[in-house]
């Protein structure tokens, strides 16, 4: 099988959207493009919020072919990463099932498979997941609300980089944060291998009441593209690039 | 009592096989956890068998397809036999089941309350042993922890249940529970490798010292060696520990190698004590104690002779 790559949205947030246009048609569009989104929901002990953003977040992620969790604030480093490991296996599950249909005609899927051969299906679904490329935008609501959620979530985000980093493909983080200073939504970490030394940008994140999930998403989806261009130039020509201006 | 969301099903129940058509029948529950759900029941032939129920069947395949693979090697068993796996169409809805040999025994978790600490040395060491022989298959276990190990009745010897952990070398690890996990206290990688296992040796230790799992701080690594030093019984241990928990030992028999030596240390430092407690108490015995210092004796009076020697040929 090819060596592919997955492509996701983690979208970390504790509430309902109010600005902007509606995330679940984002997630949609999203989903589109070939990009998987996952919602974790965030709860402590003191949220009175309940069921009403967490609607939400089930609808985020069924529409964006992806994965919804909603934990407690101290389970959520395990969490985001099985999330994101479970999300890539559904996704080569997809691929595969795809693949066995037009195989094996209507409805044949791997479940549909005796046990024996499905164990090894599972294990070209286990090595295509180790390595593959995987490329994962993380957005972090910063409204009210999260404010004391944050350090948290700061250390799940590092723990995640962790779990990944131990897979042989290659992965590629970018994190934005929403609502941003100026704008609705800020990108405070560009496409990187690696995860780390990202406490400082957790410090300067001053609090805004509204939160736009929905244009969060829609740039999440932008900045894709800009991925697969800068990918393209590397493998076009590296040394190009070594004579270029610097 | 019957739950089908929570795989919960009232004893009695019978469960058939949609592709090889084998019927079992649930006796009772033996634990859940976030995997599946073990059942105690009985083949046609009423032998007692471990019957597992998973809603996710990818890990309870990948889990049988491990415990296959074991099943070819030869020598001690590893985990426990895998009879039969399949899917039980139920309601509308499949559960994956597999069927395991019923080991009979009592969780690690449960004895190392109950047990001296020595006892967890021992355990320990009988899990080296039979990491070592994992490791060689090319898998590490995973998600190594007291709950996940069991000590069957005869024999006491220990065995490794809950093989869903279990991943390739050199690949990430599949599961891990954060006190067991190196990464969680920032000392190493999730990459499978031996020494991943061998961190949870030694965990699995600091544990029983504990009674309990301690939480993690700001400085995790500074905090183990503390706890490591306030704890007496650790102490004996504290380098073997250190080594462990840095990921420098490379391989289990290293590791059990080194556990050997630091047992049998401790044990004459404790014999050394018990000289201690029978000087203070005056017994017709205590006039061996002097014969401990002779040796010593000896040995300096002949260094002393042998440099004078030295000395005196050097000086000629």
């Amino acid at each position: 099988m090819k060596k592919g790559t997955l492509k996701q949205i983690l979208l970390i947030t504790d509430g309902c959207s109010n600005e902007g246009e509606d995330p679940v048609a984002m997630a949609a569009l999203a989903r589109e493009q070939g990009i998987t989104v996952n919602v974790i929901g965030v709860l402590d002990q003191y949220d009175s919020e309940g069921g009403h953003g967490l609607q939400e977040v089930e609808g985020i992620a069924q529409s964006g072919g992806g994965i919804s969790q909603i934990v407690q604030t101290r389970q959520l480093a395990q969490t985001v990463q099985m999330v994101t490991k479970q999300a890539m296996t559904q996704t080569i599950k997809g691929v595969i099932n795809q693949q066995l249909q037009d195989i094996l005609g209507d409805g044949e899927t791997v479940e549909d498979l005796p046990p024996e051969k499905r164990g090894k299906v599972m294990e070209v679904v286990d090595e295509v997941g180790e390595t593959a490329d995987l490329n994962v935008c993380i957005l972090v609501d910063t409204s009210a609300s999260m404010k004391n959620k944050l350090p948290t979530v700061r250390e799940a985000l590092t723990d995640l980089s962790l779990s990944l980093s131990a897979r042989m493909g290659e992965n590629q983080f970018c994190l934005f944060l929403f609502p941003g200073k100026r704008k609705p939504v800020q990108k405070v970490i560009a496409w990187t291998p690696q995860l780390d030394s990202i406490e400082r940008v957790f410090e300067k994140i001053s609090s805004h009441g509204v939160t736009p999930t929905g244009p969060a998403i829609k740039e999440a989806i932008k900045s894709f593209a800009s991925i697969a261009h800068k990918r393209a130039f590397y493998d076009g020509d590296d040394e190009a690039y070594d004579d270029g201006p610097r | 009592m019957t739950d089908p969301d929570n795989l919960c099903y009232a004893p009695g129940t019978m469960i058939v096989g949609k592709w090889h058509r084998n019927r079992y029948q649930l006796i009772r529950l033996l634990g859940s956890g976030a995997q599946g759900t073990v059942y105690l029941g009985h083949s046609g032939d009423a032998h007692p068998v471990a019957i597992k129920l998973a809603k996710d069947r990818s890990s309870l395949i990948s889990e049988a397809h491990i415990l296959e693979q074991f099943g070819r090697l030869q020598g001690d068993p590893l985990g426990p036999s895998l009879y039969d796996s399949d899917d039980w169409v139920t309601g509308g809805s499949t559960v994956g089941f597999c069927v395991m040999e019923y080991l009979e025994g009592t969780s690690l978790s449960e004895v190392l309350k109950k047990k001296a600490f020595d006892w967890s040395l021992v355990y320990v060491l009988q899990l080296l042993k039979q990491l070592a022989q994992l490791h060689k298959t090319g898998y590490i276990f995973g998600d190594l922890k007291p709950e996940n190990l069991m000590l069957i009745r005869p024999g006491y010897s220990i065995r490794c249940l809950d093989f869903g952990g279990a991943t390739k070398i050199g690949r990430s690890v599949r599961e891990y529970t954060e006190f067991y996990d190196r990464g969680y206290w920032g000392l190493g990688s999730r990459r499978a490798e031996p020494s991943y296992d061998l961190f949870a040796c030694a965990m699995i230790l600091i544990y029983a010292a504990a009674g309990r799992r301690i939480t993690r701080s700001s400085e995790p690594q500074n905090q183990l060696k503390h706890f490591i030093d306030s704890q007496g019984k650790l102490v004996p241990y504290r380098h073997f520990l250190l080594s462990a928990l840095s990921s420098d030992y490379t391989s289990a028999e290293q590791m059990r190698k080194e556990l050997v030596r630091a047992m049998m240390a401790v044990e004459s430092h404790e014999r050394h004590n018990s000289h201690a407690a029978a000087a203070r108490y005056p017994r017709p015995r205590t006039k061996r104690k002097s014969n401990g210092w002779t040796p010593a004796w000896l040995a300096a009076s002949m260094i002393i002779t042998a440099y004078i020697v030295f000395v005196v040929i050097y000086v000629m």
